[in-house]
């Protein structure tokens, strides 16, 4: 294969998977918590809005990536206090935060939809970007794709080799147990939303912000939803994120490079892959787990925890 | 400090009181919003608009009932299957299948004249719907995964297979291009019963099947059985009810009355199929059902009141220039105040002073 397109490809595949491996990885944390938050897909598109709206005025990155952080953050602060205080049922809530997310970018966006910005440039580090081959794989990126293999990262060794990730964890499998030992069950699930909140916004401005210049009401097409079906695919194992992501961002770019080369089927088709493919992984996911229980699954993912004393 | 204290019995007062607190409150919200938002225009005006407008006018009432039929029929599918703890979130893609199913018979025997054509494509409209549905029911009961992402995932699918189609087959041969279809001849219309509105037999059909429901829920055995299956699962079992059965019936229910209002829209409003069929009636048809506590008789009034909400946010949009998706924004908050309020159902709320 020709070596610059190998290495387009490899760019393409970075460019589609991050912001599903960000929204995924919060959502992860989350649903370890025992929280099922629906509302992602609307999370996702609130952060899409914020930082192009604050990159559009400032033209700061930097500023416009804290910006659709502590949006996604803000609109998840609602789930929060809703299912954590309020007793709701997660799924009702959640769809509710993801109706409500594109009604509110669609409308707070309206006067923004024929604005361009710009976008946020991959990185160059002299020599080392330089480097034939190696530079462009390893040193080319642009600044948010490895801080989302970062964020991974964090988020496994919080879970994993941090006490309160064992915490968090406990709290997930089994929350009356957790409470009867002096666990803030409330305190820790809030927090978690409120991290898949701006891992969500920050995904969603990937897309505003790296993928393509402009802002439409519609631009997060499901991604969120897809990030949902990954947290499952990845057995809520963090690092099987990324694999997920890589997973789709190939099935993304091949779509796109199909249609480069004019292979006579409709464009339409073409786009239904990566809805096509999450179906298909979850299903063989199923077929590799052979009907099993699905061990990893937190056990009180989804139920409503009050305490009585 | 706060303290929520559980109520022995469920609070009958409040099961009534919590959704007439959340609509005061959305209208607070409301007015919140527009007072922030509107400069050179008076609150008040925009606001009654928004809210009273549609009751005054006999247009816009005629259009509130043409919006209330299709997500009455969805909401009602949809509460059968949330009884059970079955979640068809993609209600809007087994409702853009109908709508391509019914149209395309429509469009095969276009010029065919025949009473029995209308009730042809309502066949076909629900089969679609049903057997897109299907796939989602499949793939849980063989393989355990979750409906809630299998329909959605198909939702968009289902959009992008109706843009294919109208590139394709489906395309007006006379249309210049435009990806739309023919325009559907008068026996593949539906009868329209407010002479000079859009209002279709299909609002009435909507009405019936609501009756139907609730009669079917209340003295059906597959009512009982989708109740006791979402309260309690454990019971369930024991009572030997088919969990499968449920997953199956519940999402054939469902994507069938998504799919018939499809072919409503299609045939009805539309008068043939476009890109802009999917209007999102299949995710507002989700609050519609959560704000009727998935009660069919309580659909009935939910989705006019959605309805109203439609409606009112197309007339501030035409008359002040706002922009419609106001509406939704509206909807998200009126379902998270319904959701918070419900609390009140369950607990007691206390203030007490506490000592710490």
């Amino acid at each position: 294969m020709n070596e610059s397109l190998f290495i387009n490809i490899i760019i393409g595949i970075s460019i589609a998977s991050t912001p599903l491996i960000f929204a995924a990885i919060g959502e992860l944390l989350v649903e370890r918590s025992g929280v099922l938050n629906l509302g992602v897909e609307g999370m996702m598109i609130v952060g899409a809005l914020l930082g192009f709206i604050v990159q559009f005025h400032t033209g700061s990155p930097f500023l416009a990536v804290f910006a659709a952080l502590l949006g996604g953050m803000a609109i998840s602060s609602i789930f929060a206090f809703l299912t954590q205080f309020l007793l709701t049922n997660q799924v009702a809530t959640g769809l509710a935060l993801t109706l409500f997310g594109l009604g509110f970018s669609a409308f707070a966006g309206r006067g923004y939809t024929e604005e361009t910005i710009v976008l946020i440039k991959a990185i160059h580090i002299p020599f080392l970007s330089d480097i034939p081959f190696i530079g462009p794989l390893i040193f080319s990126f642009n600044p948010l794709v490895y801080l989302a293999f970062l964020m991974v990262y964090l988020v496994w060794w919080f879970l994993f080799k941090t006490k309160q990730g064992l915490i968090l964890r406990s709290i997930g499998d089994n929350h009356d147990a957790a409470h009867a030992i002096g666990h803030n069950v409330v305190r820790y699930r809030f927090m978690a939303i409120l991290f898949g909140g701006a891992m969500a916004g920050l995904g969603g401005a990937f897309l505003s912000l790296v993928q393509v210049p402009i802002w439409g009401e519609d631009m997060t097409a499901g991604r969120g939803w897809i990030a949902l079906g990954l947290v499952v695919f990845a057995s809520w194992q963090p690092f099987r994120i990324i694999l997920g992501a890589i997973l789709f961002g190939g099935i993304t770019v091949l779509q796109l490079h199909a249609q480069g080369f004019d292979i006579r089927i409709s464009a339409q088709y073409l786009s239904m892959l990566p809805y096509l493919a999450t179906i298909v992984i979850l299903v063989s996911l199923r077929i590799r787990l052979k009907n099993k229980t699905n061990r990893t699954v937190p056990n009180c993912l989804g139920r409503i925890f009050h305490s009585t004393s | 400090m706060i303290k929520l204290i559980p109520r022995v019995e469920n609070s009958k007062a409040m099961i009534f009181l919590s959704p007439i607190l959340a609509l005061t409150l959305t209208a607070l919200s409301a007015l919140v919003i527009f007072i922030f938002i509107l400069e050179d225009i008076k609150v008040s005006s925009v606001f009654f608009t928004l809210f009273v407008g549609p009751l005054t006018d006999s247009y816009y009432f005629s259009e509130l009932l043409v919006k209330a039929a299709p997500l009455m029929i969805i909401g009602l599918g949809l509460s059968i299957g949330f009884r059970a703890g079955i979640w068809n979130i993609g209600a809007e893609g087994q409702y853009v299948i109908g709508g391509i199913a019914g149209g395309a018979v429509g469009l095969f025997f276009y010029d065919v004249e025949g009473f029995w054509l209308l009730p042809l494509m309502a066949l076909a409209a629900i089969i679609g719907g049903m057997f897109y549905a299907s796939i989602a029911a499949f793939l849980r009961i063989r393989y355990q995964v979750n409906e809630i992402l299998v329909t959605l995932m198909l939702t968009y699918v289902a959009v992008l297979f109706l843009s294919a189609m109208l590139q394709g087959p489906l395309r007006n041969p006379a249309g210049f291009n435009f990806p739309e279809s023919r325009i559907f001849h008068d026996s593949a219309m539906l009868p329209i019963i407010w002479e000079g509105t859009r209002l279709h037999i299909g609002f009435i059909i909507a009405i019936i099947l609501s009756l139907v429901a609730w009669f079917g829920i209340k003295k059906h055995m597959f009512g009982m059985q989708i109740k006791i299956t979402g309260s309690a699962p454990r019971a369930a079992k024991f009572a030997g009810f088919n969990d499968n059965k449920t997953v199956l019936y519940s999402l054939l229910i469902s994507g069938g009355l998504a799919g018939l209002a499809g072919f409503f829209e299609a045939s009805g409003p539309a008068g043939q199929l476009t890109p802009g069929l999917p209007q999102f009636y299949g995710f507002t048809a989700i609050i519609v059902a959560f704000l009727a506590r998935l009660h069919p008789i309580g659909i009935l009034f939910s989705s006019l009141l959605i309805a109203l909400s439609y409606v009112g946010g197309e007339e501030v949009q035409i008359e002040y220039n706002l922009p419609s998706s106001i509406t939704q924004i509206f909807q998200g908050m009126l379902l998270f105040y319904f959701l918070a309020c419900d609390i009140l159902i369950k607990y007691k709320v206390v203030l007490n002073k506490s000592k710490n």
